[in-house]
């Protein structure tokens, strides 16, 4: 996905930036209003990040001209100050959702996908890979003529070996991807899940292959 | 909050002691005036009625073959006598010699031309003399006779007696109606101060307007400085509201560059002690920045509950709009939302408090629950009450522990290594019991329920 991310701490900013393109995110950084109206004019992006106070204007200005100057990208705000304590809140300005700093990752790309599946946009983010065609905004999966909705675990696992097939992926690393800190879960739990997905892709030509002592890989049969 | 101001005196009570002394003394000089009066006047006509015997027996002495004579016109002494039970008495002297009458009757003094009177004891009892003296030639030797006509006041003092009661009677019935009229007055006097008491007092606690309504000219500079001291309010609540918000702004913003450092850190990272170690890092991480939020939450949401401000709030929209919020977070741990709401919920509160609760209360459902389960949340009304209600299939609170649960930083064994601050089911119990309503805790099934009951509207 392709993001503008305005925020006015250079090092935070770096920080989301080098995390966001982690996971293979194409990101943007404005440091003020000023210029962040000048990238979204002159770019498409599939989703704005807002940080709601910046040195010049709050960011809400921002959130209100870029509703006057009819910009349909979505905006997701991302705020320090809690619900309770805002006055006005950030949605009524016109942000498609907010998100508390600080937060983890997974949650924002929840709530990025929940935006864009509201907005309807993503066409484009359809996948296919051998015989199978997947679509991570909708949470589906047809082989064959058969469709099935994939549950959020499962949604996530498969995404992130579609990113990347025949590459091996560590139970560890794909533990990390799909819980959060606080979970206490063996690194074993990610069996389940794989388990899941392997049920919903019988009978098409892609496979997840375990590779001993290393974890697993999709692949092609 | 409110507390009574240090009393000392009342100005009713002191406008009405004044009130009422006054008219005592009021009442009191009215009635010895009367009474003074009567007897000025009953004195008078007695005295003008002896007088008036006097003269007609002046009137009738003579000298007559060089003789003085006498002849007692009974008519002036009965008419004297049939006014009352009054006895009369009469003395005629000539050149100071008894003619006839009274020789024992008191000395007139020198009545003069005009006559005099005089009041002294006599028989055994207190009477009125009037006196009067004419000249009259006897063989060419003038003598002087002198008149007295004397009666007791047994008929006066009884008047005067009817009079005093009369007067005060009066004094009593005077004193009285003043003494109402004295309440009264103060009681309307004091009404504008009363009525902006009531007003003032009577208004929602974040109502901040200025004091207007029309008041009593006296009561001006009072409403002038109360107002003054209202907006200095509003002005310092405005400016705590703020620095909570830049507090949290100041605590969250390096905690969020840190845990993204960490968490970019973790996926370099391949070594499982190094791992363990950054996990371990982020999780204090978490455990820090909630702290911060739930004691920032709780800060303000005290604030608010001290200056509680209700409007009109539909449970279900709010429920709805808050899983709605909440559901890309469950859908992370696959975790089912489900609302089902009946009947018109609608409250009156403070809707961003009254969603914080529930946003606590769902927290701990998705929080506590395993993958893969379900949270079930039921919105509706009993017995005039309004509720909603969140159920989870996640085990349940520690029994016997269940009541512990809404104290402040109480957390359960059963939190094991959730992150949390032990400050979201006092937030909630809070909000609630500020709205007049409260927040129940129970086991049912695998899981917990928890219920937000809010009062008949
Ligand atoms: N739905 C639930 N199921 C089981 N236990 C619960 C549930 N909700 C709360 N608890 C228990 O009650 C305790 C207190 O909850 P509370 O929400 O006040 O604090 P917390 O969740 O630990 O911290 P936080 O302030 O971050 O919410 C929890 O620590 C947990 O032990
Ligand atoms: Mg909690």
């Amino acid at each position: 996905m392709r993001f503008l991310l305005v925020e006015d701490s250079m090092t935070l900013a770096s920080a989301v930036l080098d995390r966001l393109r982690l996971d293979g995110h194409v990101v943007d950084h404005a440091p003020d209003v000023e210029q962040a109206r000048a990238y979204a004019s002159a770019a498409d992006y599939d989703l704005i990040l807002l940080d709601i106070m910046l040195p010049d204007g709050d960011g809400r200005d921002f959130l209100k001209s870029h509703r006057l100057a009819r910009n349909e990208t979505p905006v997701i705000v991302l705020t320090a100050r809690s619900a309770v304590s805002d006055r006005v809140s950030v949605l009524d300005l016109g942000a498609d959702d907010y998100i508390t700093k600080p937060f983890d990752f997974s949650e924002l790309e929840a709530r990025c996908r929940a935006v864009l599946r509201r907005r309807g946009g993503g066409a484009s983010t359809v996948q296919r890979f051998g015989d199978i065609t997947f679509d991570p905004l909708a949470g589906t999966l047809c082989v064959d003529d058969r469709r099935v909705s994939l549950r959020n675990k499962e949604l996530r696992l498969l995404e992130i070996f579609l990113s990347a097939p025949d590459r091996i992926f560590s139970k560890p690393k794909l533990v990390d991807r799909l819980f959060s800190y606080d979970e206490d879960v063996s690194d074993n739990a990610i069996e389940v899940y794989v388990g899941r997905l392997r049920k919903h892709l019988a009978g098409s030509d892609v496979e997840i292959v375990t590779v001993r002592g290393m974890g697993y890989r999709i692949s092609r049969a | 909050m409110s507390r009574a101001a240090q009393v000392s005196g009342s100005i009713r009570r002191r406008l009405i002691g004044q009130l009422v002394l006054g008219s005592a003394v009021l009442a009191a000089v009215l009635v010895l005036l009367v009474i003074n009066l009567a007897r000025n006047v009953a004195q008078d006509t007695q005295d003008s009625i002896l007088m008036a015997s006097v003269t007609s027996i002046l009137d009738t002495m003579t000298v007559r073959d060089g003789e003085i004579s006498v002849d007692l016109p009974y008519a002036a002494l009965s008419m004297l006598g049939n006014v009352s039970e009054d006895r009369v008495f009469y003395r005629i002297l000539a050149d100071g010699q008894l003619l006839t009458g009274y020789d024992d009757l008191p000395d007139p003094g020198a009545p003069g031309r005009e006559g005099g009177y005089v009041t002294a004891p006599y028989a055994e009892t207190e009477i009125r003399m009037a006196t009067a003296e004419r000249r009259l030639s006897v063989g060419g030797t003038p003598i002087m006779v002198t008149v007295s006509v004397a009666q007791t006041r047994q008929g006066l003092m009884q008047t005067l007696a009817q009079v005093s009661r009369v007067g005060g009677a009066v004094g009593v019935g005077f004193f009285v109606l003043a003494a109402l009229l004295a309440v009264l007055t103060t009681q309307s006097g004091l009404r504008p101060l009363r009525d902006l008491a009531g007003a003032v007092s009577r208004r929602g606690p974040k109502d901040l307007r200025p004091v207007k309504g029309p008041v009593p000219q006296e009561m001006a500079p009072l409403v002038t400085s109360l107002n003054s001291f209202i907006d200095r309010l509003r002005y310092s609540l405005s400016r705590s509201e703020d620095f909570i918000a830049e507090a949290a702004h100041r605590v969250r913003t390096p905690l969020f560059t840190v845990r993204t450092q960490a968490e970019i850190a973790l996926r370099r990272v391949e070594r499982p002690e190094n791992r363990a170690a950054i996990k371990e890092m982020i999780r204090a991480l978490d455990e820090s920045s909630r702290a911060a939020g739930q004691l920032l939450d709780h800060a303000m949401v005290t604030f608010r509950t001290d200056h509680l401000e209700k409007e009109k709030v539909r449970l279900d929209e709010l429920a709805e709009e808050l899983v709605d919020r909440l559901r890309p977070v469950a859908d992370l741990r696959d975790i089912g939302l489900s609302t089902q709401s009946a009947g018109n919920p609608v409250v009156q509160g403070d809707a961003v408090l009254i969603e914080n609760a529930l946003r606590n209360v769902l927290d701990n459902a998705i929080k506590y629950s395993a993958t893969d389960s379900d949270v079930a949340m039921r919105i509706g009304q009993q017995g005039g009450q309004s509720f909603i209600e969140v159920r989870d299939h996640a085990g349940g609170f520690p029994e016997g522990a269940l009541h512990r649960m809404t104290e402040r930083f109480a957390r359960g064994d059963n939190a094991g290594g959730t992150v949390g601050s032990g400050l979201g089911l006092t937030i909630a119990r809070e909000v609630l019991e500020a709205h007049g309503g409260r927040l129940t805790l129970e086991n049912k099934g695998d899981g917990a329920c928890v219920t937000l009951w809010f009062p008949a509207s």
